[in-house]
């Protein structure tokens, strides 16, 4: 058994993943750990060993390989190793077709996953505005966000794309992005306290979200499984929730309750006229209004 | 009026319409300009309101002043609702204020009809105009438009916008001639029609890669359909949906369920249809995109509704038992996608892994697929139902909900939002 610590991130394991492979090393002979868990024992030297060519593996598996690579699970290593070696040694080459293999599966999960945590972070971030860049005129935004998995450099292409006309920055505990119309470039993480707890808009937004609400469709199920609790702490409009569902019951008696009320006659007006006039017959003579 | 107070009022008046979509747009971005904006690729809903509905753009009339009187609609001129009006600047600097901030993709923008559909019209696509030309804003714009605006006013919408619809309402004139007087059956599709060949001559030009820029016309149009306001069936309904689909290439057609309003009118039932109902065309919309169905197979002139109990894909599988076991080994696809249980998606990985290995139970249960439901219908390497299971009448009772449950029965919809979370909610 051979214990292979790596820095925790795709480039590092393909790198080890290489070399291992040209020494045909099965994967139960490997005990993986990366240096974020085990930090007293990592050797650098160890990263730089030059690894002979990497086998041909179907693109889809590096494109596998590098989202799995941001899941948290510590077993990652291991499972996109096992997968490898079917795929190059096992004689499998067809093995990522098989959605329904064990270890095939495993993977597409977190990947998912991952995709699911980059997704919520394009919807639920929410930019704060906390400047103007005198210099440049260009406006100032930061915004704070928890991811469940590294994906931040996975996700911020997105926000350099939509947000290209403004200064912005994306503070996370793991690391920060900054945008300044030229260069994205990452810093370490820092504490929510860094962040600006609101923005002028967000009363507004509040409005608009009460307003679009109708409470004559409750479903709060549906809404929570899109939404789950864990993102409420950063929306400014999610502290409106309860008090809505809880007044829904009320709003929607009383439309019932409402009179009904009956048409009233059209104004006049040369346009209805018109319409009148195309939507019906020619009328017959004293038809007309 | 305070702008908040235009804001409550007009986002209030907007929320009857169903579509918040902002997929399929062309890709474009805001990478070189001093603007922001993106769109293309799957739309992102930026929050959820506790209808469980999608809030994905700003969705806001810009009067709620109206001419027409269509007894559905709470804006109608015989209702006694508040009224407002923004001006183009306010909705343009509102859709930029919120867009920065990340809550929204873009802007939908719907009007009251204010002196006539032209003058209308203009205010509506001078609000795209600003905001696309004066500000660069790439994100996403849909405008509802309405079919008595002259062609050249829905062909400029149509360049502002990634997606114009317009409501068709009820699925016959007939209904619209009660219920909405003052629009038309034929002058609707006729222009849906118009902006559907505008629609195909923009692709026909499109570029592959047409960079950042915004495309010169909208990449497709929708509409909605009311359930529930007139007596019109399922059938006439899903009827109405194939040939909108069929005809004028909508993307979508959105069904909602018709639900009480403040100032309700004298001309309409007081009860509103059971929410399950709209979830029930949903499904059996998606059995005519997706799955290979025609309407005849899902309703008939003799059972002119959907099942309110039974999803429309099992309703037609129990319906049409000789048709089964299906082999997941060998089937082919057309006849996969008619096993209940088993969606686009699943279908595609049993075809894609079973060229290179045998399928049993287990791989099915890996895959997520819901056993018990598909168990009666299928064939696998270890499994073959019980004929008796399979044709005895006990089976469509042992998929029924119990009875009270019938109406909360929401575990898996494909909310009217479907397309944003891409086809897959939609599976059956």
């Amino acid at each position: 058994m051979r214990t292979v610590i790596i820095q925790p991130g795709f480039e590092s394991w393909r790198t080890r993943a290489r070399e291992l492979l040209g020494q045909r090393m099965h994967p139960d002979e490997l005990l993986w750990s990366d240096a974020a868990h085990e930090p007293g024992l990592f050797d650098p030297a160890n990263e730089t060993v030059s690894a002979g060519p990497l086998p041909t593996v179907p693109a889809a598996f590096l494109d596998l390989a590098r989202r799995v690579a941001v899941h948290r699970d510590a077993r990652r290593w291991d499972l996109l190793y096992r997968v490898l070696w079917r795929l190059t040694h096992g004689g499998q080459p067809n093995l990522l077709a098989i959605a329904s293999d064990r270890e095939v599966r495993q993977l597409h999960q977190w990947e998912r996953a991952v995709g699911r945590d980059i997704h919520k972070m394009h919807a639920f971030l929410r930019f704060r505005q906390v400047g103007h860049d005198a210099s440049t005129g260009r406006e100032q935004f930061v915004a704070w966000f928890e991811p469940e998995h590294q994906i931040l450099r996975l996700a911020a292409g997105f926000f350099v794309r939509r947000f290209a006309g403004l200064d912005w920055s994306i503070l996370t505990p793991q690391e920060c992005a900054h945008w300044d119309g030229v260069a994205l470039h990452y810093t370490p993480g820092v504490s929510r306290s860094v962040a600006p707890e609101g923005d002028a808009l967000d009363d507004l937004w509040r409005t608009y979200y009460r307003s679009i609400f109708n409470p004559a469709r409750l479903k709060v199920r549906a809404m929570q499984a899109e939404m789950p609790r864990k993102y409420w702490k950063n929306l400014p409009e999610a502290r409106l929730i309860a008090g809505l569902v809880a007044q829904s019951g009320d709003r929607v008696e009383r439309m019932l309750q409402a009179p009904a009320r009956p048409a009233r006659p059209a104004p006049k007006n040369s346009y209805l006229r018109s319409l009148r006039e195309r939507n019906e017959p020619p009328p017959a003579a004293g038809d007309a209004p | 009026m305070e702008l908040r107070q235009k804001l409550e009022i007009l986002a209030d008046a907007a929320k009857y319409d169903a579509s918040c979509a902002s997929s399929g747009a062309g890709r474009k971005d805001s990478r070189g300009s001093a603007g922001v904006g993106s769109t293309g690729g799957a739309g992102i809903c930026h929050s959820y309101a506790p209808d469980g509905r999608c809030i994905s753009l700003l969705k806001v009339l810009l009067t709620n002043a109206c001419l027409y009187d269509c007894h559905y609609c709470i804006n109608r001129r015989s209702s006694n609702v508040r009224r407002a009006q923004f001006t183009p600047a306010e909705v343009v600097q509102l859709t930029l204020d919120f867009y920065k901030r990340n809550y929204i993709e873009g802007l939908f923008l719907s009007s009251g009809i204010i002196r006539s559909a032209d003058y209308t019209m203009e205010l509506v696509i001078e609000v795209a105009r600003q905001l696309r030309e004066e500000h660069q804003f790439r994100g996403y714009i849909h405008l509802k438009t309405i079919p008595e605006a002259s062609p050249a006013l829905i062909e400029r919408a149509g360049h502002y916008a990634d997606r114009i619809s317009i409501n068709i309402e009820l699925p016959t004139q007939a209904g619209l001639a009660k219920l909405a007087p003052e629009k038309n059956l034929a002058r609707t599709q006729a222009a849906m029609g118009h902006i559907r060949s505008k629609i195909d001559e923009r692709r026909a030009e499109a570029r592959p890669s047409a960079g950042p820029q915004p495309p010169p016309f909208a990449t497709g149009q929708s509409t909605q359909m009311l359930v529930g306001a007139d007596d019109s069936n399922d059938a006439v309904i899903l009827r109405r949906a194939d040939t909108l689909y069929g005809n004028y290439r909508l993307r979508r057609v959105y069904y909602s369920g018709f639900s009480p309003i403040p100032e309700p009118s004298a001309l309409l039932p007081v009860k509103p249809p059971p929410l399950v109902r709209e979830h029930r065309l949903y499904q059996a919309d998606w059995l005519l995109r997706f799955y290979g169905f025609k309407v005849d197979e899902i309703v008939s002139e003799a059972v002119p509704d959907l099942d309110l109990q039974l999803d429309p894909k099992l309703a037609w599988a129990l319906r049409n038992r000789a048709t089964f076991p299906v082999d997941i080994n060998r089937g082919p696809r057309e006849l996969l996608l008619r096993v209940p249980g088993l969606g686009v998606r699943n279908v595609e990985r049993i075809l894609s892994a079973r060229r290179h290995t045998r399928l049993r139970l287990a791989d099915l249960i890996r895959l997520r697929v819901p056993m018990k439901k598909v168990l009666p219908f299928i064939l696998a390497a270890d499994h073959s139902p019980v004929r008796l299971g399979l044709d005895a009448d006990s089976l469509r009772a042992r998929f029924l909900p119990p009875p009270q449950q019938v109406e909360l029965d929401f575990s898996a919809p494909p909310p009217p939002v479907g397309e944003i979370t891409s086809v897959h909610t939609g599976e059956l």
